[in-house]
């Protein structure tokens, strides 16, 4: 973990990655949607309407998996001060909002045909909407102290506490009575989802989980370039 | 003890204190948590007729009955121990059927339950429409039932109906 | 779409627009902070890189 510390080396890393998380995470979404989109029945129950499951679980999924990236982040920025700890919190954080939105967007276009209602505040949906604004007060937080170290602390205290919404997320639908129905995948007595439609819903989890590999390279990037900029005016200012 | 590590056992005692604290606050308010009332909760506590509540359960087949006015409907719900009448005036969701849940808003009166919405419940199954019927056909599996719980006992055909 | 290409599109329309949306503003930011970067560094190459990123470097 120390040896990713060094941002040189980290990022000799992450260049000769990104090109292969690309074409792969590219490869994965032309299937995935080839699956999803003509080549995977419709459900017994819902219709047609089942293909919306292939763009909001994973994009759910991802938005939980980004936050604990940015919470372990966080957590790693506060003990050992690592710079790039903090960038890749920093990174996270908009593209788990951006999940978060497909989520629920998607989740709202679905359950108006099925649940008959766009919206209920169940604890499903509500722990979720939770999330939304948990990335949302990180982004704002984080960018408005003037010293970025202060702001990435403030920050990783922030996700760090904003953690315990990500398991009642997960057990939000076992815990108590919600509209939302269980997992389907990620359960204990294995998937109850037929195998052609759990297909399509692990290559588009596939794609999903890559481009938010190639994102965070290219965030970090674009990060860390502005952690350089801010450094050379200073040092320019104080000569 | 180092800094580093004083910073360590700060976050992970901050942490554990505060799941814990989220886990008194999720107990205390686990009624208002919970989405919908069973129709045995609503047997075991009376309930006052002007409170707006909701009530969850399966559809009871066989109980679904229209009119007399338009899109009135009058379906029993069941959770295996109680049921309940639901008279509900307006547009079904799509996934309304017999022996599917449903989440229904309204007010108890009179033992029978003025809905103002449904609500379709879906369950966590997916599968094709050919392979519902062939497990229907087979009698694995009855309306209203998810066909996964006895998938134990009867694993090697389920995952037959299933490929 | 068995009548609901009204959710169904929709719903794929979202997730395209915000993934290609992020994916677009990721890649942009990176290349125009690393172009100014390397600006400066053609401007003044006295000017040092810190040797680590400590925040308190400057």
């Amino acid at each position: 973990m120390h040896r990713f510390a060094n941002p040189t080396r980290f990022f000799r890393i992450a260049n000769a990655v990104l090109p292969v998380l690309a074409v792969v995470s590219a490869g994965l979404f032309a299937a995935g949607l080839y699956y999803a989109l003509f080549d995977s029945p419709a459900d017994y129950q819902q219709g047609e309407t089942v293909r919306i499951m292939y763009v909001h679980v994973p994009a759910a999924w991802a938005a939980l998996a980004c936050y604990a990236t940015m919470a372990l982040a966080g957590a790693s920025f506060l003990i050992w001060k690592h710079v790039l700890a903090d960038l890749a919190a920093r990174a996270a954080a908009p593209i788990g909002a951006g999940f978060t939105l497909i989520s629920l967007a998607t989740g709202s276009l679905w359950g108006q045909p099925m649940w008959g209602t766009w919206w209920v505040w169940d604890a499903r949906l509500t722990s979720v909407l939770i999330l939304f604004f948990l990335y949302l007060g990180y982004i704002a937080l984080v960018n408005a102290f003037d010293d970025p170290d202060r702001g990435g602390r403030a920050g990783a205290v922030l996700a760090l506490v904003g953690a315990v919404n990500v398991p009642i997320i997960k057990f939000s639908v076992d815990w108590w009575n919600t509209l939302h129905q269980p997992a389907s995948v990620l359960r204990m007595d294995g998937p109850s989802i037929a195998p052609e439609m759990l297909l399509p819903l692990l290559l588009m989890a596939g794609a999903y989980f890559t481009l938010f590999g190639v994102m965070m390279i290219l965030r970090l990037r674009g990060l860390y370039a502005g952690r350089r900029l801010r450094q050379m005016r200073l040092a320019a200012a104080s000569r | 003890m180092t800094r580093k590590n004083q910073r360590i056992a700060l976050i992970v005692g901050g942490l554990a204190f505060l799941g814990i604290a989220a886990g008194l606050v999720l107990t205390a308010f686990e009624d208002s948590v919970v989405f919908f009332f069973s129709p045995t909760d609503l047997r075991a506590e009376p309930v006052d007729p002007e409170r707006r509540i909701r009530v969850g359960g399966l559809v009871e087949s066989g109980s679904v009955e229209r009119g007399p006015a338009d899109a009135e409907i009058r379906f029993n719900v069941t959770d295996g121990n109680s049921t309940l009448t639901v008279r509900y005036v307006g547009i079904l969701p799509d996934l309304f059927r017999e022996g599917q849940g449903i989440v229904a808003q309204g007010r108890l009166q009179n033992a029978v339950f003025q809905a103002d919405e449904v609500l379709a419940k879906h369950d966590e199954t997916y599968m094709p429409k050919e392979v519902a019927d062939a497990l229907k056909k087979q009698g694995h599996w009855k309306d209203g039932e998810s066909p996964y719980p006895d998938a134990q006992e009867t694993g090697a055909q389920q995952t037959g109906g299933g490929s | 779409m068995g009548g609901y290409a009204a959710y169904v599109w929709p719903s794929y329309g979202i997730a395209a627009l915000v993934l290609i949306g992020l994916l677009i503003h990721s890649w942009t930011d990176a290349r125009r902070l690393e172009a100014e970067v390397a600006r400066l560094r053609e401007l003044g190459s006295d000017i040092r890189r810190p040797a680590d990123m400590r925040g308190d470097a400057p």
